[in-house]
């Protein structure tokens, strides 16, 4: 089921107020975890802060103490330094009818370059059509 | 003085010796009703040693059991009912509790009393068969609309059964049928009265000169902005389902406190924590005990509503002992836009959709209307990294919320441990309203 493609994202449900967050990543940083990538949804009420970070494990069960955590697996596709390579992406989706629930842009290291994380209905559907158009993706190694 | 008149002068107005004769001669009767036809009762009345003879003048009631909501739900549905169904013609309902509601049973005595009481209060407010009465408190199972729409018919008045909600058909009836006296919650009165003047009408444009405005708490201050707002005088109405509902007692010109019909509901304040009755004057919570009802036939149910009752002689000329407006609770049931709301009920709805029981209850007044706000504390079960879905089960929620309470809460989800805890003790209702100006 492509778990090999996918890379663990850890989604925390933050209440919608001053302080939230730095007690968040502080905890992170006492533990000297690196976040990778960051997002964050919001409602008038609530946000959902998407992480991905150098020790899932770690960051969950520190996270786990004060907040609601949740992993998700989701796809880290490689986006090359150019006009439309995002277009092509949602192109190959679009065509093999792959729903994006969402999506966010970061840039793994200066090696690595530039990548979208996406949260998608079908992991390994995505995967295949990423492979069968040469798109590259991380894995947790890289991470 | 202004010219008064009542819908039963006679007994209205009734010298004090004459109200304890009538109410001598029937606890005598009902009791001797209750203990033969009310197994539930004549159970406590058995465990207790006290038999339908030792209740020989009113002031015997002290020796009878309470009866108490509790008894109600366990007794649920048949068990307090004092005479054959095939003798009811009605019942009706209260919002319920933990899943269990009220039943209250009427034979067609019960409903021409009930009916009767309110007739007596839409009089006091100056109502009679000129009138038009637009009565937009629910219909159905709530009594409000039910008890008012009686009395109405009782006076004569030409009623409009309008029932809640639809504000724009309402103030086209009213306008059009010329409307001159407003029965609903004082909450739909205030936002009717908003909504006169947000469609251009002035206080004077209607034909309004009384509203009866009960089955929820509001402060004198509430009072004189809808006087105002509608260019009436607005009167209080008390009552309950369990006694029969609306027009328990009422307020005359006076508007110093609700006159009890006390021909037919006795009341008493006791200690909430003693039992012990209380003399007139005292803080505590009142008990009713029904004289001459067939069908639901409650001796002293205690109410939970805390009052204080006066026998201070009334301008208008009526004689019944006069309570004040329930100061509160002496338990933790919350009264939202007329609606009982129990914590316990919100409880049962979050074990039921498999949410932990922590939880908080904002309540507050914003334009005149009661809001109810819920903090439900998310379990990771719950959670969902997508927002839709986590909006989707607070909807849900709210959905079983309005299912259970008959009204529809907001429900906000929180983080674990957010829920304010005041040693230890989580807090759960927080009650914003200020009632008691």
């Amino acid at each position: 089921m492509g778990i090999n493609m996918a890379i663990k994202q850890l989604s925390v449900f933050v209440e919608n107020k001053p302080g939230t967050l730095l007690e968040i990543v502080k905890s992170l940083a006492d533990a000297e975890i690196n976040i990778r990538a960051m997002s964050i949804a919001d409602t008038k009420d609530f946000g959902i802060l998407r992480l991905i970070v150098s020790d899932t494990e770690k960051a969950k069960n520190i996270l786990s103490e004060d907040c609601v955590v949740t992993v998700t697996d989701v796809i880290a596709a490689e986006m090359s330094d150019k006009a439309g390579a995002l277009s092509a992406v949602l192109t190959a989706f679009g065509k093999s009818n792959i729903n994006i629930e969402y999506m966010y842009a970061f840039t793994a290291s200066t090696e690595l370059g530039a990548y979208v994380v996406l949260r998608v209905d079908d992991n390994a559907a995505a995967e295949k059509v990423l492979k069968d158009n040469g798109i590259a993706t991380l894995d947790n190694a890289a991470i | 003085m202004e010219e008064q008149h009542y819908y039963q002068p006679e007994i209205e107005t009734a010298s004090r010796e004459k109200i304890v004769e009538i109410q001598n001669e029937k606890i005598k009767k009902q009791v001797k009703h209750v203990y033969e036809n009310v197994e539930y009762y004549r159970k406590l009345m058995d465990e207790k040693g006290v038999k339908p003879e030792d209740i020989q003048t009113i002031d015997d009631i002290k020796k009878l059991p309470f009866l108490t909501k509790a008894d109600l739900r366990e007794a649920y549905p048949y068990g307090l009912l004092g005479t054959d169904l095939k003798n009811c013609v009605r019942i009706q309902s209260t919002s319920g509790t933990t899943g269990k509601r009220v039943v209250a049973f009427y034979t067609q005595a019960d409903i021409e009393l009930w009916e009767e009481c309110c007739a007596r209060a839409i009089v006091a407010a100056g109502g009679t068969k000129d009138d038009v009465c637009q009565v937009c408190y629910g219909y159905g199972l709530f009594t409000g609309g039910p008890g008012l729409n009686g009395g109405s018919h009782k006076v004569g008045c030409l009623t409009l059964p309008m029932s809640s909600g639809n504000t724009e058909r309402q103030i086209q009836f009213m306008m059009d049928l010329k409307s001159t006296i407003l029965c609903c919650t004082p909450s739909y009165a205030a936002y009717i009265g908003e909504s006169l003047a947000d469609a251009g009408y002035k206080p004077e444009d209607n034909h309004l000169k009384a509203g009866i405005f009960g089955a929820e708490p509001w402060t004198e201050e509430m009072r004189r902005n809808i006087e105002k707002s509608l260019g009436i005088k607005a009167y209080d109405i008390y009552g309950l389902t369990e006694t029969s509902g609306p027009g328990v007692s009422f307020e005359c010109s006076e508007q110093t406190g609700m006159h009890i019909n006390e021909d037919h509901f006795y009341a008493e304040i006791i200690d909430p924590d003693t039992g012990e009755v209380l003399p007139e004057g005292s803080k505590g919570e009142l008990v009713f005990t029904s004289l001459d009802k067939e069908a639901f036939p409650l001796l002293r149910y205690r109410t939970r509503d805390i009052c204080v009752l006066t026998r201070k002689k009334c301008s208008c000329g009526r004689t019944h002992v006069k309570m004040c407006k329930p100061m509160g609770r002496s338990d933790d049931m919350l009264i939202v836009r007329g609606v009982n709301v129990f914590p316990s009920q919100i409880e049962t709805v979050l074990l039921n959709e498999g949410y932990t029981p922590n939880y908080q209850i904002i309540v507050d007044r914003a334009n005149n209307t009661d809001t109810i706000d819920i903090n439900v504390e998310l379990s990771p079960e719950q959670f969902s990294d997508k927002v839709s879905e986590t909006q989707a089960k607070e909807k849900a929620l709210e959905g079983a919320m309005r299912t259970m309470l008959g009204i529809g809460p907001k429900v906000h989800l929180v983080p674990p441990k957010s829920v304010v805890r005041s040693e230890g003790k989580a807090v759960r209702v927080i009650d914003k309203r200020k009632l008691h100006d």
